[in-house]
């Protein structure tokens, strides 16, 4: 197998395996932030406002762990280094 | 139109003119566009005030925005939020005019590329130590640094710049995410799911521009509010 193949099986697999991993995390995150606030509201309807502008920027927070993940699958798949490097040397 | 393909995840990529080494790209283009557009506007509505009963109807826009602005920043930091207006408001209505104008056919953000979002997370870097300076003096200021003992100084100083990469890299992900989104979607399903997913990016677009201008608040008023805390003690 020649170094160009190797090179995109690998990065094709690593960006699936990144977004399928990395969105375990903040997906749970992001359940447990929601269930939160929601007894929190239901407890303290006044505070709704302040509970609520908290948990959208608590939210985008912790979305944007997710979002690293996607920005590394994205350069993986179609800005990838190793690959320019390989066909420029090729 | 289509101006960014799917395999450009930049729109640094797009090149529409180029002399030499100088050239200029479509994020280039977009944000002096929208340079122009937010400073057009504001010249244009301001150009007569009026503190009379009946206003125009654009001076009734732009209260309404600043006097938000005003309040948000005073909920953050509760002294007199003028200080802090002029950086923080022009930072929310650019991210914010950038990120809503997505609906407008062949426009691509100029967030949805690193080099934009890093500019504007560099100008938070920078604006952190210069306000906490100003309020605290550089000694206090930096004296933050070495507590609670000396062996915390890394921590502090790499907690800074991971703060400012994520703040850069947040904002381009989520716009980067939504054109890519919306580029397959009309690929596979045309027509009905991309007005449907444009419509949620308007949201996205503006809660990415609240959370950009609300943690460099959130971060400003952590550099100048260490000190009252221990003086009022």
């Amino acid at each position: 197998m020649d170094s160009l193949t190797f090179i995109a099986m690998a990065s094709i697999i690593t960006a699936g395996l990144t977004m399928a991993i990395g969105s375990i995390g903040p997906a749970l995150g992001e359940g447990r932030a929601t269930q939160q606030a929601l007894s929190a509201i239901a407890q303290q309807p006044d505070e709704r406002g302040s509970i609520t502008r908290t948990l959208f920027v608590s939210l985008a927070m912790i979305e944007s762990i997710a979002i690293y993940c996607f920005v590394i699958s994205m350069i993986l798949i179609f800005a990838n280094p190793f690959w320019d490097h390989v066909i420029t040397k090729g | 139109m289509e101006i960014l393909s799917l395999n450009q995840i930049s729109p640094d990529q797009v090149i529409l003119w180029q002399w030499g080494i100088i050239r200029i790209t479509a994020t280039l283009m977009y944000t002096w566009f929208i340079m122009a557009l937010l400073v057009m506007g504001s010249w244009l509505v301001t150009r007569r005030l009026s503190s009379d009963v009946r206003t125009t109807r654009w001076q009734g826009v732009l209260e309404v925005v600043v006097s938000t602005i005003r309040n948000q920043i005073k909920e953050i930091n509760p002294e007199d939020p003028g200080h802090y207006l002029a950086f923080i408001g022009s930072l929310f209505l650019f991210v914010g005019l950038s990120n809503v104008l997505l609906i407008v056919p062949g426009y691509v953000a100029p967030t949805s590329s690193l080099t934009t979002t890093a500019a504007l997370a560099v100008c938070v870097f920078i604006a952190v130590p210069l306000y906490g300076i100003t309020k605290q003096g550089i000694l206090s200021y930096f004296k933050e640094y070495f507590q609670p003992t000396f062996i915390f100084f890394p921590f502090h100083v790499m907690g800074e710049v991971t703060r400012t990469l994520a703040l850069a890299v947040r904002l381009f992900g989520n716009m980067m995410s939504h054109d890519k989104v919306i580029a397959i979607l009309l690929a596979v399903t045309p027509l009905f799911f991309p007005i449907v997913m444009h419509a949620l990016g308007l949201l996205i677009g503006l809660v990415q521009a609240y959370i950009f201008a609300i943690l460099a608040m959130v971060y400003i008023a952590s550099a100048t509010q260490a000190h009252e805390e221990k003086t009022e003690k």
